[in-house]
């Protein structure tokens, strides 16, 4: 019996955005199918994997996650740099953990000189991720945006009530941006219209749809993601027609799971692996959702995510 | 597709006998469309209208039951490809791998997993629900053997795996009234299966090399009259695996292809011989319309994330779960800790206990039951406001547990302290951070 292999009508194509510049720069996007469908459409860029790497020692992480890091930790320079020569990182994402005002609110100029070293020790993209209050991130970030002028940063989080002073460094610096909504397909597409009533270019644009890990409301970023795609490609919502980035590592490792130890759960087996596996189990339903870019921290967990990507799209 | 009540109303007999259950034709309709009834309660339909009726109103993806009683589990009968337009109806299976020539103790080990490996998650208990039992050795009687050990171990759904069908009926005589699930019918061994499934009704996987020989083999499986099957679609690589899954569901969804209207059985273990790899394999199928997912063993690091992956993509987007209205005690709290009350969508406890948590000050959580909304939607409907709040405290037990009097509200119900202070008049209350995640910041300058 011949069957006859359903196919989905598509009628529009995700955006191919390029991030930062010379040799290392990476495209993403250009999708024609539901993620990974590739018996219906193209996926001309594979989803990329963005390392972590925070701008001040963390003091919460689980043994696990510090291991590989541990030499490194107190210096993000040194730690992007291990990322991407003994983990092939092609991507870096430097999480703005200290400039939390409910934190250690560290002081816009000094956080923006640590991005800035940074910045200048890699040839790989580097994104550049704030902590979600308005006005210290327009603070911080616009001081990052430049004192790194031509450096191509991507710049993250741009929200409805500060997109305007944010959106202004792209325009002015050509930094991409990467524009954050709750959870929400509307929230979303009207944040992309704003960014693009301002001027910001749709090649500057990246969608993050803000996620959770499993067990903490995977299943609502996993439906909004799905529901961009399916608007972007079978609906032709050009404003929804952009790459989605997951920061999805620091959900997973601060979760109550990813900490106990096995001796306080024995039922919930090896820390390590347990962390790995929800990092990479997390990541992997995102790819299924539409991922173009993961933000990811356990090399274990990249590996194991990078080799599927490679097997989902083996010809 | 599926019929309205006045189109089946047409083709019942119009004898309103009401010994369906409902008095009238009409009623009995009603609920046949509204999937609450089943036409084998009607004894005077005739067979053609029978034929019609079933033909229409049988689900796109049949719903397959393994096992008998409270154990018995289910699973089919999707009606979507993406779980935002209705729900996904029931989650995939999760199968154990046990061989018939493993050595004693590693049974006795894995038998030991199955049971213990379950985890309470708001109010639910999740855990797996079969046994693969493979007959590895090729051995009649061992096969026997360990099925029975396994019967008698566990009351969990049973797989039978043979290559070989005269020891796959074997083991379905010592087991038929579990009624479990025969693995498998290939193009080789089919009439032997049907000659099998005829005498001892069970259900069975079809097995073939490609989705074309499996819809050869399930039509010729249904005209014999075995409807019960699931579908083994013979993928080897994740990535054939995963495409089969949707083509099968989507042929029978969006293309009312019977032949593929069953669901799934997959391997993982066949794909990969690492185990994190095998457990990333099996996340795919959890996700991407896995039917029952076999594991080649169970270990809790797997395990654990697997179940509470089914259980988030499985939620009924339009129900939030929502966690029990009480007192939690998280940490060691005594007399001195402090009291903190949130709402009951499930996301919302989760995070305010695990920040509780983090903070490593023990302390008291009460969750109102604010009907899985969360503290800013259900401050806003009304759920979450001094009136209802007040007499949850006033009639809880919390006063035995603490001296002191103050309760720490969320900075989100901010507007309620006036009225809570006025209905619980010995209370102090506190006003909480808005984002879960300053708590620990706030309970650090905790004092009783």
């Amino acid at each position: 019996m011949a069957l006859d292999i359903p196919r989905t009508t598509y009628s529009g194509k995700i955006k191919e955005i390029t991030l930062g510049k010379g040799s290392k720069a990476v495209t993403v996007g250009g999708e024609t199918s539901y993620p990974l469908y590739l018996f219906e459409g193209t996926m001309p860029h594979l989803p990329r994997i963005a390392m972590e790497v925070w701008d001040y020692a963390p003091d919460d992480w689980p043994e696990a996650a510090l291991e590989p890091f541990a030499d490194v930790i107190n210096d993000p320079v040194a730690w992007a740099r291990k990322c991407v020569s003994n983990y092939g990182a092609e991507i870096i994402c430097l999480q703005l953990m200290s400039i939390d005002p409910n934190g250690m609110s560290r002081d816009a100029d000094e956080a923006a000189q640590v991005v800035k070293k940074v910045s200048d020790a890699l040839d790989v993209p580097l994104i550049v991720w704030g902590t979600a209050n308005h006005d210290k991130d327009v603070e911080v970030l616009r001081r990052v945006g430049e004192l790194c002028q031509d450096k191509n940063l991507i710049i993250a989080p741009v929200e409805e009530g500060d997109y305007k002073k944010i959106g202004a460094i792209a325009i002015a610096y050509k930094h991409t941006l990467i524009a954050s909504s709750p959870i929400d397909i509307n929230l979303a597409k009207q944040l992309n219209i704003l960014l693009g009533n301002l001027g910001v270019p749709d090649n500057l644009l990246i969608i993050d749809p803000t996620v959770s890990c499993i067990g903490y409301g995977l299943e609502y970023a996993y439906s909004v993601m799905e529901r961009i795609r399916m608007a972007a490609l079978t609906q032709q919502d050009e404003k929804l027609q952009f790459p989605i980035i997951c920061n999805i590592s620091k959900e997973v490792w601060k979760s109550k799971e990813a900490k106990l130890t096995k001796e306080e759960n024995p039922e919930m087996g090896d820390a390590k692996k347990r962390g790995i596996l929800l990092e990479a189990m997390s990541a992997t339903a995102l790819l299924l959702a539409g991922a173009d870019i993961l933000v990811m921290r356990h090399p274990d967990a990249i590996k194991l995510v990078r080799e599927t990507i490679t097997e989902l799209t083996s010809v | 597709m599926a019929l309205t009540g006045i189109a089946i109303f047409k083709l019942l007999p119009k004898k309103n006998c009401g010994e369906c259950g409902v008095p009238t034709c009409l009623a009995f309709a009603m609920n046949l469309a509204a999937g609450k009834a089943e036409l084998s309660a009607c004894p005077y339909v005739s067979e053609e209208a029978k034929a019609q009726l079933q033909e229409a109103s049988a689900p796109p993806i049949r719903i397959v039951t393994i096992g008998t009683g409270e154990r018995a589990f289910k699973v089919g009968g999707e009606t979507v490809m993406f779980r935002h337009e209705k729900r996904f109806e029931n989650p995939p299976g999760i199968a154990l791998l046990i061989k018939d020539n493993m050595d004693n103790t590693e049974v006795d080990a894995r038998l030991a997993r199955f049971k213990q490996l379950q985890y309470e998650r708001v109010g639910l208990t999740l855990r797996p629900e079969l046994i693969a039992i493979k007959n590895e050795s090729g051995d009649n009687g061992k096969f026997v053997e360990i099925i029975n050990k396994i019967k008698s171990s566990s009351d969990c759904g049973i797989i039978l795996m043979s290559d070989n069908t005269d020891n796959l009926a074997a083991g379905l005589q010592v087991c038929a009234e579990r009624k479990p699930l025969l693995y498998a019918a290939t193009n080789d061994n089919l009439q032997k299966i049907i000659d099998l499934v005829k005498k001892t009704p069970a259900p069975v996987v079809v097995k073939g090399s490609n989705l074309d020989e499996v819809a050869d083999l399930t039509t010729k499986l249904t005209a014999a009259g075995i409807n019960d099957l699931i579908i083994d679609s013979g993928a080897k690589e994740i990535k054939r695996a995963f495409e089969d899954q949707i083509i099968i569901r989507s042929a029978a969804l969006n293309k009312k292809f019977r032949p593929l209207g069953f669901p799934t059985i997959v391997f993982p273990f066949d794909m990969t011989a690492d185990p994190m790899k095998e457990a990333i394999y099996a996340s795919i199928f959890v996700a991407k319309y896995g039917g029952i997912i076999v594991l080649s063993d169970f270990q809790g690091e797997s395990l654990f994330p697997l179940l509470v992956e089914r259980l988030n993509i499985y939620t009924d987007p339009q129900r939030p779960l929502a966690t029990t209205e009480g007192i939690y005690e998280i940490g060691k709290p005594d007399d001195k800790s402090p009291v903190l009350i949130t709402s009951n969508f499930s996301l919302t406890y989760f995070l305010v206990s695990g920040y509780i948590e983090t903070s490593k000050v023990s302390a008291y959580l009460m969750v109102k039951d604010t009907e899985g909304l969360s503290v800013m939607t259900a401050w806003a409907a009304g759920k979450f406001v001094a009136d209802v709040i007040a007499p949850f405290v006033k009639k809880s037990n919390v006063w035995e547990k603490v001296t002191h009097r103050k309760l720490i509200i969320p900075g989100y119900a901010a507007a309620e302290s006036g009225g809570l202070e006025e209905e619980l008049p010995d209370w102090q209350i506190l006003i909480g951070p808005r984002d879960g995640a300053h708590i620990p910041a706030f309970l650090k300058n905790w004092k009783a």
